[in-house]
């Protein structure tokens, strides 16, 4: 096995969660995000495509989600970032007797909101949600989405049929909007009891009925922590943003190369700014034009602009995946993202220059951030 | 009834670091077996079988050199003695 590095940050360090098919990376910065370095690699071996920092109520925990191949996945804690590692006894994330399933992956850890300092959230594939009401000490599934009567007809996509997506609203305990790949978007609005489909005016190009009540591929949605009414969805072919708190969605590709692409991150702070990386088609599902580029809009999706400054201009054929782009708190705000070909790179400067952090590591699948000490970033 | 469990190396942190573990009690088939392994390593349970019962798709039990899947899975007899093997499968990319 690898030689294990590791990292001591100080307070208001950056960190960035690097998530890949053989483990997972914590790098930091100070707050300027000139002076990175790499701890990890750890869990050498598991996929872990879910990572997440946990400041709340003094703490300074990060989680990850490792699945190994052969002896299946839990969910795993460090409180010294990353020196030391929970591993349960019994797999604290498992399916019920009587539901007939069994995990297969953890797709996304979720801390729930502030006045919930104790609570926390869990997608999985099979495409399901577990919540813990102790700060990661117990999980349980939630029923109500479990049974929901459309989830006999969801269907897996290319990924595995995964909840990849938790957006507890911030203004609104009682509402929580989810992701699955491939049901669309579901919303509950009395804290989980009842849940009901939420994708009007999203595409579904790959059925008969391109307008379904559900059944969208739903790639990634990012809803705006300062205004939450907004949000924007990366879907299956599709760009879309709403202004209704997600009941109605309209498309704002304008000026794209390609509406197909899997990642997208809103800015903490402007709720009219959000990043995406375009892909080519879902067949090739590779940067246009052989060139690596984000995007940026700064009107809410009325128009984006190319972001490539240090960014491979030739012959790069990248796939960003879903949850592989992430944005810090800081001003100018730091946008960090994976590859599948196992490059991150990093702006300081909201994009408009771009740097590497590392290339060479196995295939990105998740990345995150938080300032060390200071709460989720 | 004396039985040993060999175990890999991922796994033996989970049983106090040891590479076997010699078990004791009534056991009639490696279903039997298993349960005595899993109350002197609790641990190990859920790295081996999912929440559903079923041997992980990427893991394999041999009794004896003859890996369980051929033999009659769980059901499959044990005696007196024998040697299990849990062995992670060849998979992975």
């Amino acid at each position: 096995m690898p030689v294990t590095q590791h990292i001591t940050p100080a307070d208001g360090d950056v960190l960035v969660l690097v998530g890949t098919m053989k483990g997972a990376f914590i790098f930091r910065s100070p707050a300027g995000r000139g002076e990175w370095e790499m701890g990890g690699p750890y869990f050498p071996g598991s996929a872990v495509y879910a990572m997440a920092y946990d400041g709340r109520a003094g703490r300074q925990r990060i989680w990850a989600g490792p699945h190994s191949m052969h002896w299946g996945g839990l969910l795993r804690w460090s409180d010294d970032f990353g020196r030391n590692w929970t591993n349960p006894e019994e797999a604290n994330v498992k399916f019920p007797e009587g539901t007939g399933a069994a995990l297969q992956q953890i797709w996304q850890i979720r801390p729930g909101r502030d006045s919930e300092p104790d609570t926390l959230y869990c997608g999985v594939e099979p495409a399901a949600l577990f919540v813990s009401r102790d700060a990661g000490g117990t999980w349980s599934l939630n029923e109500g989405l479990w049974n929901h009567p459309q989830r006999e007809r969801w269907v897996p996509g290319g990924g595995g049929m995964c909840m990849h997506t938790i957006l507890p609203d911030p203004a609104d305990p009682q509402r929580m909007r989810i992701a699955v790949s491939t049901a669309g978007m579901y919303v509950t609005e009395d804290g989980g009891a009842t849940w009901r489909p939420s994708n009007h005016g999203v595409r579904a190009d790959f059925l008969p009925d391109k307008h379904p009540e559900f059944g969208q591929c739903v790639h990634k949605v990012a809803q705006s922590p300062q205004r939450p009414e907004r949000m924007f969805l990366q879907n299956h072919w599709g760009l879309y943003r709403t202004d209704d708190r997600g009941e109605t969605w309209i498309d704002v590709a304008n000026g794209v190369p390609s509406d197909f692409g899997f990642c997208l991150s809103i800015h903490p702070r402007d709720p009219d700014t959000a990043w995406i990386v375009p892909l080519e088609s879902d067949g090739f599902r590779c940067t246009p034009e052989g060139k690596l580029r984000v995007y940026r809009t700064s009107d809410a999706g009325n128009s984006w602009q190319p972001l490539g400054d240090g960014l491979p201009q030739q012959d790069a054929y990248e796939t960003v995946l879903r949850d592989a782009l992430a944005v810090d708190v800081l001003d100018p705000v730091g946008v960090y993202f994976g590859t599948r070909s196992g490059k991150v790179f990093e702006s300081a400067n909201g994009g408009e220059s771009w740097s590497a952090l590392a290339d060479g590591l196995p295939p990105v699948v998740s990345v995150k951030t938080a300032i060390a000490g200071n709460g989720e970033a | 009834m004396a039985l040993t469990f060999m175990i890999p190396g991922p796994l033996r942190e989970l049983a106090v670091n040891r590479g076997e573990v010699q078990v004791d009690g009534p056991a009639q088939s490696v279903s039997d077996a298993l349960g005595l392994l899993w109350r002197q390593c609790p641990a190990l349970r859920d790295r081996v079988i999912t929440e559903r019962g079923d041997l992980r798709p990427h893991v394999n039990i041999f009794v004896d050199g003859e890996s369980i899947r051929y033999s009659g899975g769980f059901a499959t007899p044990v005696r007196d003695g024998a040697e299990i093997f849990i062995l992670p499968a060849v998979s992975g990319g």
